[in-house]
């Protein structure tokens, strides 16, 4: 890496205590983002993509969450160790999150425009006109025509795709240096998922904004992203440049998720691949690799021990005991 | 009906108007605001048009309604003139309810707010405090209250106030709940909005509606309440209120009708009112009421 990342998580782990026990929501996950950068973050519901974001931001519902080791560096101060009263002035102005739901994301008493000035007034000092018509020139940099009304219309007058660049805008009127957006366009018809991942392309190259994005659409990681990280039951099981790890998946849970993806070139009477089974419960990990009990090449080894990551080229990494043996299967 | 295509955005309402739109619409609601309207009208413009002291003795007592032009609703058994009474009660009615549904707002969505946005340890003491509350007899204890202190107005609605905000504080306990939950609220949090400003300005106008409907019927309540205290003579004996009236001229019932029933139908329109304003809010702020 040549430039400093502006977001570097190493060793986090994040405990829920639950009445079924500890689950370790997240157990030794380490990335870093550049500036300018786009990391994808890949897996099944509830293998702690969104734990992970939410960490960030220090939003972790907490009892019962709590941080119980490894630190979160943005740019340079560890997050886990800020005061609330800290950590507030990050988010939204350093940091800032997008939601899955636009639907649901903003508040429905309140006018568009009102609720990104708001945003804007909690981290600058600006009277309520001048946030207001930053809340116009920031609906007109995420590409709402007629900026000037929908600023003034309410949430519910607005569709789905607009309603998410709303959220955008709100996000980014205080120039974050990051971006987190967790499955911007999972609510979304399909024609306008790909505005949305077009217009945060777009405005991290305008900007230079580091954005992870957390998405199950391998199209648009294979499209956008510059690295991915694969997780797996609150580990991150592979990771790597983007390229390297769609081309070359190390871990089969990868080459499953890859292979999940119905392609044009594929028999159509065929049936789509799948991985069989479900993600594990997090009270009831055992010693070993989390994902074996659906792995089609298990053997016994890979229960008895957590699976080391293995350097497959450069930054590309997988934690598969087939890499340890040197048994690479490509 | 041939639509043309719309380039325009719809002009923007917001929640409130879309509520009154439905409210207008509705008779019974629009009555009750009539009702409201007369009752108000007559305690602020009556006493500039109807000059007469309610306390001083202007004919023979219980004269009936009618018998004399000048006193055209008669006299109690002091011989004080009715329709006076009518007018200088009603305002120290209205006033006592509206403070008293005031105060009741006042402590219960505060207590309510922070009891239901913090939850855990500082819900638990909160709920304590408002189940101890809950537990006196209202009547009762605001009577202990008013007798204990000077009957003045201020201190009615205090008692009042005081025996009617644990309701209010469970339903804004139960809002704040509901709502601290939903996206938005995380999304606000995300940008970096603190505690309070996501208590009073994110929650709370998302849980007004449910506080408008309990506020007005409060109200209500409240009018109720204070009649049965003046009835009971627990009120200010020095100014004039309709529950004052009914109470003294109790024991004339049989004799002279209108001694007690003119305060009381007052005091029935009123109340009538007001819970007809209520109803109406409540259906206006109805979700299922807009989608016709």
């Amino acid at each position: 890496m040549v430039t400093e990342p502006v977001l570097d998580i190493r060793n986090l782990k994040v405990d829920f205590a639950t009445r079924r026990g500890v689950a370790h929501v997240l157990d030794d996950v380490s990335f870093s983002v550049a500036p300018g950068e786009l990391l994808a973050i890949v897996g099944e519901s509830g293998c702690g993509k969104s734990m992970t974001a939410l960490s960030i931001l220090g939003l972790i519902p907490s009892p019962p969450g709590k941080v119980v080791g490894g630190s979160i560096l943005f740019q340079g101060r560890d997050l886990t160790r800020l005061r609330q009263s800290e950590l507030r002035r990050i988010r939204g102005g350093d940091i800032a999150m997008i939601f899955q739901e636009p639907m649901t994301s903003l508040n429905p008493v309140f006018t568009c425009g009102e609720q990104i000035a708001e945003a804007v007034r909690l981290h600058q000092k600006a009277s309520p006109k001048a946030a207001f018509a930053r809340a116009v020139e920031m609906l007109r940099a995420v590409g709402i025509p007629e900026p000037e009304l929908r600023a003034r219309a309410y949430p519910h007058q607005l569709s789905g795709g607009m309603r998410q660049r709303v959220m955008i805008a709100m996000a980014l009127s205080c120039e974050p240096k990051l971006l987190i957006a967790d499955e911007p366009t999972t609510a979304l018809d399909v024609t306008v998922q790909a505005q949305i991942f077009g217009l945060l392309d777009e405005l991290r190259q305008q900007t230079g904004t580091a954005i992870v994005l957390i998405t199950h659409d391998m199209g648009a990681v294979a499209e956008m992203a510059d690295k991915v990280a694969v997780m797996y039951a609150g580990r991150i099981i592979e990771r790597g440049p983007a390229d390297a790890v769609l081309d070359n998946p190390g871990h089969p849970y990868t080459r499953g998720l890859l292979a999940s993806i119905p392609r044009v070139d594929a028999d159509p009477d065929a049936d789509l691949p799948e991985i069989p089974g479900i993600v594990p419960a997090l009270t009831d990990l055992g010693r070993g690799c989390a994902f074996a009990p659906r792995c089609a090449l298990a053997v016994d080894a890979c229960l008895a021990a957590q699976p080391r990551h293995v350097a497959m080229s450069g930054d590309h990494s997988a934690a598969c005991i087939q890499l340890e043996s040197g048994e690479v299967s490509a | 009906m041939t639509a043309p295509a719309r380039t325009t955005v719809p002009a923007a309402r917001g929640p409130m108007a879309e509520a009154w739109d439905i409210f207008r619409r509705s008779p019974s609601a629009m009555l009750g605001l009539l009702l409201l309207g007369l009752v108000i009208l007559m305690t602020f413009a009556g006493p500039f048009l109807y000059q007469v002291d309610p306390f001083e003795i202007v004919w023979a007592p219980l004269t009936p309604p009618g018998e004399e032009a000048t006193i055209p609703l008669g006299t109690d058994n002091l011989g004080r003139d009715i329709l006076a009474g009518l007018i200088e009660g009603g305002s120290a009615t209205l006033a006592v309810g509206f403070a008293a549904a005031a105060i009741t707002m006042l402590i219960g969505v505060v207590i309510g707010a922070y009891a239901g946005f913090y939850g855990g340890i500082v819900d638990d003491m909160l709920m304590r405090v408002t189940e101890f509350f809950q537990v006196l007899p209202p009547l009762l204890f605001a009577m202990v209250v008013v007798t204990l202190f000077q009957p003045t107005l201020v201190n009615v609605a205090l008692a009042i106030g005081i025996v009617s905000w644990p309701q209010t504080a469970r339903l804004t306990r139960s809002e704040f709940r509901r709502i601290r939950t939903l996206e938005y609220v995380s999304a606000m949090r995300a940008i970096g909005a603190g505690d309070g400003n996501i208590i009073w300005r994110v929650i709370l106008p998302n849980a007004l509606p449910p506080l408008i409907v309990s506020a007005t019927l409060t109200i209500g309540m409240a009018i109720l309440f204070e009649a049965g205290l003046s009835f009971l003579g627990l009120s200010d004996p020095n100014v004039m209120s309709w529950g004052l009236m009914i109470g003294s001229g109790r024991e004339y019932l049989l004799d002279a009708w209108w001694v007690v029933t003119l305060p009381g139908a007052m005091i029935f329109l009123t109340v009538l009112g007001v819970s007809l304003v209520g109803d109406g809010l409540n259906d206006a702020f109805n979700p299922r009421m807009r989608e016709r």
